[in-house]
């Protein structure tokens, strides 16, 4: 029997390593208060009804040892813990990109070229992948054994994580946080593919109408968004052409990254950031789109990256948000 | 047995039904936490059974999701936290630091009474449509989208908080004001110092968990946002809220348990505990740090990283105050007279289970690990280890322990060792297979799961069939006992504390006259009374013989 899961990507040998580290520790005091028990269990034992034992009212000497000892220890555990969970909760800069949104009882996977899957995900191997997380109704959570992640899929804001495939194959993936009737079965498979074989399931199997860049636009028409987001910035909002990945002036002198979570929640919640220079007249899109058509409109935005990015004298920053 | 007694004193329903004694109040809540222990365990038993097989042996995914709910419903709020402090604490606490009553004895029935009204709630939840939301009521599940009849069993577990919460501020009361000539605070009992812990997070945290049931219930009812985000709540602030609360509510059930076993190990080691004033200390340290830890429940919730490091440190300082208890609980043993009654078994069996859980609460304090481990098999069997290794054990043992006193007879002590060590491996062969399969990653909470799992799933079901025989056998002893067992004396073991200073069962005022307290606690060699064989003892320990 197998006593832990398969390794199969970057996280899977530290953690183990850790899990080893923590388990030597405790074997080894759980094995010598033990012994010392069962040893004055019968070294001690009660040999007259009427004898009492000796009257010993405590050490200081001993006091000391066993919280200093134990103190140490568990700073080493939660230093080297604490290792693993910073790498784990900071993505590498340059990664894969998949949308995943947990619905009852089922996920739904948005490949970067927009390719969907249903309780499926395809993940090359070698690469820094980032699964952004979305939950269209109660809190899920994302987890893959083999790979020791997971991550809360809340509903309300967008949650992340990453890791590095290093062996093909498939492995689980499971709904870990309660959801209702069904929880026990949402649940997947992940297939982690050779990169090359990887790009030909891709293209092979792309549906053109499915492009999300496409399917953005054809939203931000319909939301009636180009009333103010004008591309040269001349409109009541700020342009979006170069938002995503730039830094935003707001307008209480702070500044933000305009990453997928900013703009979702200037979609749902524009009053929540205001960029400086603007007046704060979005209305709220909240109950109005799914969290397939904000990832759309996400994908869309993105898109606009490369086109010419004239500003409207707001700030050093490129061009910037809405509102 | 004295010719009159607490149990004797007056008859009929109505003597009982609105006493004011203590001890008799301890007794109707012994009838009902007992009562909702085996509503909880055959929610427990029949979820085993269903887990035989891999797609599920016994019930619906929904029934079953309604029995894990049901089960930790049932066992935390309406077993576990009442168990040892308002059964053994009502009983015991007035009695050991030498007073007649608790300060308020009306509010004590009352508190009863309270709980009664909040059980008949989830008792109507469980029976109409039953609740399906984990005993966590994570919103905004709980608050928008179960379809079963969350809002009884919220109702209920808010007004039994209320319960609670005028306990804690009975015994603290108590034990400021009413303890006997002499008895100054390091003499009192350990138990004590325990419940007087338990009490501090019965009054501080009981509040917040109510109100925040209170909120998810309002969101449910009138769909005012708090929790559900598509109303502009967040469904984080509840774990925040619920936590605050539910992770020392996991010391409202352990420090009590750990109060019991500091009586039990000296007086079968017939010596004074080791480090008196650590152990003491180490509750109100556990009690205060316990509420700084609540978010390492919420490491992977997407919380902020230096919240999660900061969480993950003060969760790794509130597990040394457990160590120092376990190191001197061992230590006393040290040239000891040690004798293997029944309550010693309890004791030991405890620190070993203790031992286990408090060790696996290391693995998931660390961030790095919690990142695998975080709501698997893994947390289940940890928090068991603690809650059923712990608690229960410490909550039965002391049954045992007290009985005679409680009863003013012996239970059968030969079949009650059978029990303890029953009960003892039982618990292991269920539990222990759950930390391998947490590893392996079988999330908890699964009605189904994936074959690799199931002979882990099949040990652990075996187990729990052990662990059930352990517990029916003390229940039919102890009630035999009641009527055939054998009468006990005021002090069959002999222990020290004034608890056995008195008649068993004792008279309604606990006392004759009012005692007054010369000597320290668990000091055997000053105590010619006990008529124990004192070696070098001052010369006139011998003089009364």
């Amino acid at each position: 029997m197998p006593l832990y899961p398969e390794q199969a990507s970057n996280f899977a040998a530290n953690v183990d390593a850790l899990m080893v580290y923590i388990t030597l520790i405790c074997v080894f005091f759980a094995v010598a208060i033990t012994a010392a028990i069962i040893f004055f269990f019968f070294k001690y034992r009660r040999k007259d009804p009427a004898e009492v034992g000796v009257p010993i009212h405590g050490d200081m000497r001993l006091e000391t040892a066993w919280i200093a000892v134990p103190l140490f220890l568990a700073l080493t555990m939660f230093g080297w813990g604490a290792v693993v969970y910073v790498d784990y909760r900071r993505a590498p800069l340059d990664t894969l990109d998949i949308y995943v949104i947990g619905k009852q009882w089922m996920w739904k996977v948005q490949q970067p070229t927009g390719l969907r899957e249903i309780n499926e995900l395809h993940v090359p191997v070698g690469r820094d992948v980032k699964l952004i997380l979305a939950s269209e109704d109660v809190i899920h959570d994302f987890s893959v054994p083999a790979f020791r992640v997971k991550m809360d899929v809340v509903p309300g804001h967008y949650n992340t994580m990453w890791f590095r495939p290093t062996k093909a194959g498939r492995y689980h993936f499971f709904c870990q946080q309660y959801c209702g009737t069904n929880h026990a079965i949402m649940g997947g498979w992940v297939t982690v593919m050779e990169p090359t074989d990887y790009s030909a399931w891709l293209s092979g199997s792309s549906d053109a109408s499915a492009n999300p860049v496409v399917a953005g636009e054809k939203l931000f028409v319909e939301k009636a968004c180009t009333t103010c987001h004008l591309p040269n910035g001349a409109g009541r909002a700020p342009s979006l052409n170069g938002l995503y990945g730039a830094k935003v002036l707001l307008a209480d002198g702070s500044t933000v990254t305009a990453d997928d979570a900013y703009i979702r929640e200037s979609i749902l919640n524009p009053q929540a950031k205001i960029v400086a220079g603007y007046q704060p007249l979005m209305p709220s899109f909240q109950g109005q789109l799914t969290e397939e058509q904000i990832i759309d409109l996400t994908s869309y935005i993105k898109s606009l990256q490369s086109q010419p990015a004239p500003a409207k004298g707001a700030g050093t920053a490129p061009a910037t948000g809405k509102k | 047995m004295p010719r009159e007694h607490y149990l004797n004193a007056t008859y009929g329903i109505r003597s009982w039904l609105l006493t004011t004694d203590h001890k008799r109040i301890a007794l109707l809540y012994l009838a009902s936490v007992t009562f909702f222990f085996f509503i909880g365990g055959a929610f427990a038993t029949m979820i085993r059974i269903h887990l035989l097989t891999p797609k599920g042996f016994l019930v619906t995914p929904e029934t079953y999701n309604k029995l894990f709910t049901m089960h930790g419903v049932a066992m935390i709020f309406f077993f576990l936290i009442p168990s040892i402090p308002a059964v053994l604490g009502n009983f015991l606490l007035p009695i050991m630091i030498g007073a007649k009553d608790l300060a308020f004895p009306k509010i004590n029935l009352l508190s009863w009474y309270i709980y009664l009204v909040g059980g008949c709630f989830v008792l109507y939840s469980f029976s109409t449509g039953g609740l399906d939301t984990g005993w966590t009521f994570y919103t905004p599940l709980s608050s928008v989208y179960s379809n079963s009849a969350v809002t009884p069993a919220v109702l209920g577990v808010f007004i039994n908080g209320f319960s609670s919460i005028l306990t804690g501020l009975n015994f603290i009361v108590t034990v400021h004001t009413m303890r006997a000539p002499g008895m100054t605070w390091f003499r009192l009992p350990l138990f004590v110092w325990a419940q007087y812990a338990t009490s501090i997070i019965f009054i501080l945290g009981t509040p917040v968990i109510a109100i925040t049931l209170l909120l998810a219930g309002l969101e449910r009812m009138f769909h005012l946002g708090f929790f559900n985000p598509q109303l502009g709540g967040d469904p984080i602030l509840f774990q925040h809220l619920f936590w605050f609360y539910s992770h020392p509510a996991v010391y409202i059930m352990i420090l009590p348990a750990m109060g019991v076993i500091s009586e039990i190990i000296p007086t079968f080691a017939r010596k004074p505990i080791f480090g008196y004033s650590f152990i003491a200390g180490s509750s109100i340290a556990i009690a205060v740090i316990g509420f700084f830890v609540w978010a390492h429940h919420m490491f992977l919730t997407g919380e902020s990283t230096y919240a999660a490091l900061t969480f993950s440190l003060l969760s790794y300082l509130v597990a040394i105050p457990s160590a120092v208890k376990v190191f001197n609980w061992a230590s006393t043993l040290y040239k000891g007279s040690i004798s293997y009654d029944t309550p010693m078994l309890y004791a030991l069996g405890f620190i070993g289970l203790f031992l286990i859980g408090g060790l696996t609460g290391l693995f998931l304090a660390c961030l790095g690990l919690d990142i695998h481990l975080h709501d698997t098999y893994f947390v289940i069997a940890h928090f068991h280890y603690i809650m059923v290794g712990g608690a229960v054990m410490g909550y039965v043992g002391g049954l045992h322990y007290w009985w005679p006193k409680i009863t003013g007879k012996l239970y059968p002590e030969f079949l009650a060792r059978i029990a303890a060590i029953t009960l003892f491996l039982g618990f292991n062969l269920t539990f222990f297979p759950q930390f391998i399969l947490g590893y392996l990653g079988m999330p908890r909470r699964y009605a189904s799961y994936p074959p690799e799992f199931q002979v882990l799933n099949v040990m652990s079901t075996a187990g729990a069939s052990i662990l059930a025989l352990g517990y029916l056998l003390p229940m039919i002893y102890l009630t035999w006992s009641m009527r055939y067992g054998e009468v006990a004396g005021p002090n069959p073991w002999p222990a020290t504390g004034l608890e056995w200073q008195t008649a068993s069962p004792p008279l309604t005022e606990n006392f004759d006259v009012t005692p007054e307290v010369t000597w320290e606690p668990y000091d055997f060699d000053n105590r010619p009374d006990l008529g124990l064989d004192v070696k070098g003892a001052p010369s006139f320990a011998h003089g009364d013989d």
